[in-house]
């Protein structure tokens, strides 16, 4: 099964605001396509009397109570950031958007 | 030849789409325990879990979930017995983590309905707004666009993003399709804007304060030729940020889409920005479809399943509804209909009973709020409330009261303290405006009048009491009118031999 095609690499790509040459879209949608097909092995052995479901334990409602607690310190929370400035992390401009 | 909003509406029929978004008034976020303080130190709100460190997990607020199931109630709602939450992915920097923690397809509140009032040229009617959903979500960060010309973000050199509001709770409500609504979609729009600001502001989840982005509305218009029965293309107007900018916003938006498709142009999806100045709007980008955000159900939260005992308990403990109080609020006031809408319509039900709270007439309350200061705010473009306080108000009218201010004066008073001159006392010591109450003062003045009109005078002693208004006139003037002219009248005649 073809599950992703070229197109779709290069529609996800301009959704990630990811610049990719022709030649990175030839091989990734490749390599997605090994990799889509791998998971969709899964589909095979699920039958009717496994519900789909997005936990693997059957656990409900779990909250935290309305409590504040300390934050990282800004030094702290842009320690990771490839730029910063103004106590702000720095992105690039974004093109072409409003 | 273009088309003017009232030539648009005969042509083609509006439909309405009104999505709203409320920050919830919490102390801790939607997912972590950081703190919701408004106005705080950039990024020094912010942990591992909102800043979507690998590893973190996140746990939700309880108290968030309670809100929302009570707005849901309030919004005559089902509970959803079983709900979700889900990623919404998309590449923006105003989310460290690259997608939004939402709900999907199993928002926690379907289908309910708000039921507004609007003026129309056949008096007040009840109109039906129904609710298609109310889900659960986190708030964005901010971001400030440094460089290029305009401070958008086109043209910016570079962003610099603040993540302390990223993961504040919010709730938003989506309408169904609102139609039905003819030439009055403006009026329907706001009254259901404003009613659902009050039922929020009664249930005390939120402070909906939507000058300062905590209750934010998204209009979605779209124009058929009246009674084709067809559905237009809609589009979806985001930045609107007052009760007086959403009407706008909607008439703004029929009268573009009209003329596009009278000159056979093709309405685009798209979204677009309220511009505040003008009134109308303007293109944004072009909007991500639905799969383009390849939502699906978060991993890391678990199923909110609410007991229908809690839903109960919930239930007992909601407000008096708005509608209810207007109803109490205009027998206890004694308004007439159409006063009442114009007052809860102009947002200024609150602030009036404020006012009456605090001690004034309820007519005096009144006019003065929908007269002076809704006069003042129109031509500012403002919306009233901001521009000057119930306690002030209150404070004016307690003044006219005992004498010390006309009724003219005071509207001097009212546009000071508009104007930012201080306080109404403050106000009336800087600008003099004490009305002249001291006897032998005005006496002066009389005797100066009767001086400069004899004639005038003599007429008056000979019992012509409408010739008096010349000299009261006179009096008037010479004390810069800050006379009282009852008192000048009653004066003026008895010095005369004409009192009674
Ligand atoms: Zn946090």
């Amino acid at each position: 099964m073809a599950a992703i095609s070229r197109d779709d690499v290069a529609h996800l790509a301009k959704l990630a605001r990811i610049e990719m040459s022709d030649s990175e879209l030839d091989h990734l949608a490749q390599e997605m396509d090994v990799i889509l097909g791998a998971v969709a092995r899964v589909q095979e052995v699920a039958s009717a009397d496994v519900p789909p479901t997005s936990h693997p334990i059957p656990v409900n409602n779990v909250v935290r109570e309305d409590v504040v607690r300390p934050s990282l310190t800004p030094q702290e929370a842009l320690s990771g950031a490839p730029a910063q400035s103004e106590d702000r992390f720095k992105v690039p401009q974004i093109l072409g958007e409003e | 030849m273009s088309l003017n909003y009232d030539q648009a509406v005969e042509k083609y029929e509006p439909t309405l789409g009104l999505e709203v978004h409320v920050e919830l008034n919490t102390k801790s976020k939607m997912f972590c325990s950081c703190s919701t303080e408004f106005g705080g130190a950039p990024n020094t709100q912010t942990c591992p879990v909102c800043l979507g460190l690998p590893g973190a997990l996140p746990v939700v607020n309880g108290k968030a979930i309670e809100s929302t199931i009570l707005i849901g109630l309030a919004l005559n709602c089902s509970i959803a017995p079983f709900s979700r939450f889900a990623r919404k992915n998309y590449f923006y920097p105003d989310m460290p983590k690259n997608f939004q923690t939402s709900q999907y397809d199993e928002p926690i509140c379907v289908n309910g309905y708000l039921d507004v009032e609007i003026e129309t040229d056949e008096g007040v009617k009840p109109f039906r707004v129904e609710i298609e959903r109310v889900h659960m979500e986190e708030d964005t960060g901010k971001s400030l666009h440094v460089g290029g010309a305009t401070g958008r973000i086109h043209g910016a050199d570079y962003s610099l993003l603040d993540y302390n509001r990223a993961g504040i709770p919010l709730v938003e409500i989506v309408t169904k399709i609102v139609g039905g609504t003819g030439k009055y979609a403006p009026q329907v729009a706001r009254a259901y804007v404003t009613e659902l600001r009050d039922i929020l502001r009664s249930l005390g989840v939120s402070d909906v304060k939507m000058e300062q982005g905590s209750m934010r509305c998204d209009v979605n218009l779209s124009l058929a030729p009246i009674g084709s029965g067809e559905l237009g293309t809609r589009s979806e107007t985001k930045n609107v940020n007052s009760l007086r900018s959403v009407e706008r916003a909607v008439i703004g938006e029929v009268v573009r889409q009209s003329n596009r498709l009278q000159d056979g142009e093709r309405i685009v999806q798209e979204t677009r920005h309220f511009q505040e100045e003008s009134g109308q709007t303007r293109s944004g980008r072009s909007k991500e479809q639905a799969e383009d955000y390849r939502y699906f159900p978060e991993p890391d939260l678990v199923p909110v399943v609410p007991d229908s005992a809690w839903i109960e308990e919930l239930r007992a403990t909601l407000p008096e509804k708005p509608s209810t109080r207007r109803a109490r609020l205009q027998a206890e006031w004694s308004v007439p209909d159409k006063e009442m809408t114009s007052l809860v319509n102009a947002g200024l039900l609150d602030v009036v009973e404020e006012t009456i709270t605090i001690g004034a007439d309820p007519t005096r309350a009144r006019s003065w709020w929908l007269g002076e200061v809704s006069r003042l705010a129109n031509e500012r473009e403002v919306d009233p409330t901001t521009l000057i306080t119930p306690s002030q108000v209150a404070e004016v009218i307690s003044l006219i009261a005992s004498g010390d201010l006309t009724d003219k004066l005071a509207r001097q008073v009212v546009e000071g303290v508009i104007a930012g001159e201080g306080t109404p006392v403050e106000v009336i010591a800087e600008r003099g405006l004490k009305v002249v109450s001291d006897d032998g003062a005005l006496m002066t003045a009389i005797a100066a009048a009767i001086a400069s009109q004899p004639d005038t005078a003599e007429r008056v002693r000979g019992g012509n009491i409408p010739a008096a208004g010349a000299l009261i006139g006179a009096v008037m003037k010479a004390t810069g009118g800050q006379a009282d002219a009852a008192k000048v009248r009653e004066l003026l005649l008895k010095h005369l031999g004409q009192g009674e």
